[in-house]
Formats: C-alpha cells, sequence, structure tokens
C-alpha cells in the first residue's frame, strides 16, 4: 500500500475520508445566522458557521434542497461534530440536522434562541458547547489514507484565455490521475458544460448516464429559452468577454477539460446529492461559484480545486479551495488569493505534466492539513441554491 | 512563447498570446497569417477565411456562427461571432428556429452521436 499516494486524514464511521476536523455551528434559519457567526469567535480555527439566508418561507422543492444541503454538511466527513442553532419557529427541524450528524457517527447538539431567551444567552451558552464540542475531537488523530478515498471538486471561475489553455488542462491531467487511482471527481456548472456536452456524454460508463447528462443540459437552456432571454446576458461574463472568450461553447470547452480526458463518467446527481461512486460524477448546480462549491462540498469533495484567469477568492467553511492560475499577472496581483501559478505552461517554462504532478502533490500536501490561501484569510463562502422565490 | 496558439488542427481560429499589432506576420506552425486588425492577448484571430453563417472552430468543436465573412488575420469576437445555444430571445422570435426544441420531450438515444437535442 505505501507505494500509493496517500494522504493523512481523519476516517470516518461512515467509511469516509475528512481532510480537516471542524465543530461545524449550523443555524437552521437565516434568523439564527448572525448568533451562529457570534458562537464561532470563541475559536475560529476550529469552530466555523454556516450562516445562510434561507430556511422558512420555502414550499417543497427549495425547502428540502436547504434542509438535505444542510444536513449533507452535517455528515460531512470534514466535520468532526455538529451544534445546531435554532430560532424555534422556523421550518428547517434542528433535531433533523443533529440526526444526520448522529447518523455519521459524530457528537452533536441543539439549541435554539426563543428557548434559551435570546442572543446573548444563546451565544454564552452555544459557546460552552462549541468548546466542549472541540475538546472531544481535539484527539482524532490523522493517520495516513490512501488518495482513492478522495472526492476532488474541480472548479473554475472568473475565466480568462489561460484558463482553457494552462489551469484546466493541467487540472484535468490530476482529475484523470485520481481517478485511474480509484479516486473520484465532482464536474458542476451546468450551464458551462453546454456546448461541450458531446465530449462527457461520450465517456459514460453507461449510455443512461450520458442521456441523463443531455437531459439536464436541455433542461438549463430550456429554462432560459422559456424565460425568452438570451443565455449571452450572463454565459460568458462581462469579465470573460474582456479577456477574449466569445461565446459559451467556447468558455465551457475550456472549462470542461479539467474533467479530465479519459476518466469515465460514472454518475450524475443533484445538488449537494452524495458522490459515492469512483470515477468523474457531474452534479447539477449553477454557474454561480459559491453555490456550485456549496453543492459539490455538499455532495462530499474534501479538498476544491479552483482554476483561475482573473482571480478570485472563493473559500468554504469546511473544505480547502485550492486557487490556481495560468495567467502570470494575475498570480503576481493577486497573490494573496492564488496558491498555484502554471503560467509557465503558456511562457514555455514547464509543461502541462510538470504542471500537473505539482497540483497533485499540493491537493495531498492541502488534504493532509497544509492551510490554503483561502483558509487564512478565511474566505468562508457559503450559498444554497434556491429552487424557487421565497414565499 | 509563441505569439498565438492554434489549439486542434480542425481549428480555424489562434488565440494570441500576447498583444498584436494590426499588420503582425505570424507564423503559427507553418501557416503564415498577417493580423488585419490589432489582437489583444487572450483574443483570438481567424487563420483562414470563414464566411458568414459556417462554424468557428476553437479546440476542435464549434464555438459559435460566423455572423459576417471573416477574413485571415481579422479580430474574432462577439462582433463577428454569435453563439447557437441557450438563445431564448431567438426561440421566441422565430417560430421554426430554437423554438421548436422547446417542444421536444427527449434528447436524442444515443449520447454519442451529437451535442444537440
Amino acid at each position: 500500500m505505501s507505494d500509493r499516494p496517500g494522504f493523512m486524514g481523519y476516517p470516518r464511521a461512515d467509511g469516509r475520508v475528512g481532510t480537516r476536523n471542524y465543530v461545524l455551528v449550523v443555524p437552521t434559519v437565516i434568523c439564527s445566522s448572525v448568533v451562529c457567526e457570534r458562537i464561532t469567535a470563541v475559536e475560529p480555527d476550529r469552530i466555523v458557521a454556516l450562516p445562510h439566508q434561507a430556511g422558512c418561507g420555502q414550499l417543497g422543492p427549495d425547502m428540502r434542497l436547504t434542509h438535505e444541503t444542510l444536513a449533507a454538511y452535517c455528515r460531512h466527513p470534514n466535520v468532526g461534530a455538529v451544534l445546531v442553532v435554532a430560532l424555534g419557529c422556523e421550518q428547517v427541524v434542528a433535531q433533523m440536522l443533529a440526526e444526520a450528524a448522529e447518523e455519521a457517527g459524530k457528537p452533536s447538539a441543539t439549541l435554539a434562541i426563543q428557548e434559551e431567551g435570546g442572543t446573548v444567552k444563546t451565544i454564552v451558552r452555544g459557546r460552552e458547547i462549541a468548546a466542549r464540542l472541540a475538546g472531544e475531537i481535539a484527539s482524532t488523530p490523522r493517520v495516513w489514507c490512501d488518495v482513492q478515498s478522495l472526492v476532488l471538486s474541480l472548479k473554475c471561475g472568473g475565466s480568462d484565455y489561460t484558463s482553457g489553455l494552462a489551469a484546466n488542462p493541467a487540472l484535468g491531467r490530476v482529475a484523470d490521475r485520481l481517478v485511474d487511482l480509484g479516486g473520484s471527481a465532482v464536474l458542476g456548472e451546468i450551464a458551462e458544460i453546454m456546448g461541450a456536452e458531446h465530449l462527457l456524454a461520450a465517456r459514460a460508463a453507461q449510455s443512461e448516464i450520458g442521456r441523463k447528462l443531455l437531459r439536464v443540459i436541455n433542461r438549463v437552456e430550456t429554462q432560459a429559452m422559456a424565460l425568452g432571454l438570451d443565455i449571452r446576458g450572463t454565459q460568458p461574463s462581462p469579465g470573460n468577454i474582456r479577456g477574449g472568450l466569445t461565446t459559451i461553447e467556447e468558455k465551457s470547452l475550456g472549462a470542461t477539460h479539467k474533467g479530465g480526458e479519459r476518466a469515465p463518467l460514472v454518475d450524475l446527481v443533484d445538488y449537494a446529492g452524495l458522490i459515492s461512486k469512483p470515477g468523474l460524477t457531474v452534479m447539477d448546480t449553477p454557474g454561480l461559484d459559491v453555490e456550485s462549491v456549496t453543492g459539490m462540498v455538499g455532495g462530499g469533495a474534501q479538498v476544491v480545486v479552483f482554476t483561475t484567469g482573473l482571480g478570485t477568492p472563493t473559500g468554504n467553511p469546511i473544505a480547502p479551495v485550492i486557487k490556481i492560475t495560468g495567467n502570470a499577472r494575475t498570480a503576481e496581483r493577486m497573490a494573496d488569493n492564488i496558491d498555484l501559478d502554471v503560467s509557465g505552461v503558456l511562457t514555455g517554462g514547464e509543461t502541462l505534466d510538470a504542471a500537473a504532478d505539482h497540483l497533485f502533490d499540493e491537493v495531498l500536501a492541502v488534504a493532509s492539513g497544509r492551510p490554503v490561501k483561502a483558509e487564512t484569510l478565511g474566505h468562508r463562502e457559503f450559498a444554497i441554491h434556491r429552487a424557487n422565490p421565497t414565499i | 512563447m509563441k505569439p498565438a496558439l492554434v489549439i486542434s488542427d480542425r481549428d480555424n481560429v489562434a488565440t494570441a498570446l500576447e498583444p498584436l499589432a494590426a499588420g503582425a506576420a505570424l507564423d503559427l506552425d507553418g501557416r503564415h497569417v498577417v493580423t488585419r486588425a490589432a489582437i489583444p492577448s487572450g483574443h483570438k484571430l481567424a487563420i483562414v477565411d470563414i464566411a458568414a453563417g459556417d462554424p468557428v472552430v476553437k479546440y476542435g468543436s464549434a464555438i459559435g456562427t460566423a455572423t459576417a465573412a471573416i477574413a485571415a488575420g481579422d479580430h474574432v469576437h462577439t462582433h463577428n461571432v454569435a453563439s447557437s445555444r441557450g438563445r431564448g430571445d431567438l426561440a421566441h422570435a422565430s417560430p421554426t428556429g430554437a423554438a421548436a426544441r422547446l417542444a421536444e420531450p427527449e434528447p436524442p438515444a444515443s449520447p454519442s452521436s451529437g451535442s444537440r437535442a
């Protein structure tokens, strides 16, 4: 086993492996989000919050989406323990989130602001509980884990012409190598597969998965058309166009490079749905960066690699987000956000294979605990996709 | 560093890797092209003549359709290329064009046969 690549991780009771070991403080509803953020201030490196905008005034599939996303974070292997903070009268049920954590073998607790008697009392009580949970999980050791337990989220944002030529193909080689070794990779952003879906569908392990992908692409395209709108209003974005990207097809073909060239497409899952199969999975997420990363981490990704041309700060509350760029100017100007510069691929100083080797090593080091720039800067963006407007 | 990159043999455009002045003579892997306009870094130039209505090809796949005749060396961008995808504006304007797709209940039977439903 020892000659196989691996990382120092946290094996969990449900068989998955964490790359971080956080106490997660989860608001059931927007009304308890600020209280949750204040609770984490007691120890922000080990205790993180999941502030969000939803949890009430929602119907049907939209309500389920919020609940399932929060539950997925409560079960996530990067989380060691969970404190759920309710207001007391909302739709999302605190007890059900705590149960999701317990089912995954994590200690959990719940609090309600109306029951505790207001903001101050809940913060004081919440800090006590969170500190106790942090103590309980502090001695969990990191142990060597085979790379096959890694689920890598593949993301791009703020793309320019370098993304499709350097950073995305380098990430694609890492995805192929990880899948060759028995690991998993996940690609989201359906609108940014539009125009390149024929290449992914041709890699489907079963023809039904390819058909499912085409149906989802067709749905997103049809939604835009049903509104009578031109998708060019947002795809490519104005920044993409200034950078030289002309159409969504061009953006998608460059973006889809990050899914590799040979990894079989093994599954297509709903937003924040569990990524359970070795190989390449496509998740049905929107193109908005934070919503997309939130969904893929919810599905079980323990590390995110985020390629960018123009530069972007996005992080996640529980998963490290590695930033990689092929644009030398961005690497220099936004050095505090960029973890890896692969611009040598375009200037001739580095081959794509060498860049991919660096990135693969970086992924394993980060999985083993090395902080990324987004973590150091406290970038913990979190946004749950909404299926319907608030009622 | 090359001044511009042609990614696939099937491509009819190249991507400028540095700002190119109008009238610059380029040797792109043996193909000679003279720029007919300034090309900003990261933008595309045609490496052959492309007729209006023909596909513009990069990464070996169509990235859109030429909306005007494009000569080798021309700047290729939103002013002379249009996307063919997600065009709700066209769907509602034309009863026979993209709108027909709205009525299609099923995607193609074979996922590898093509990209369009």
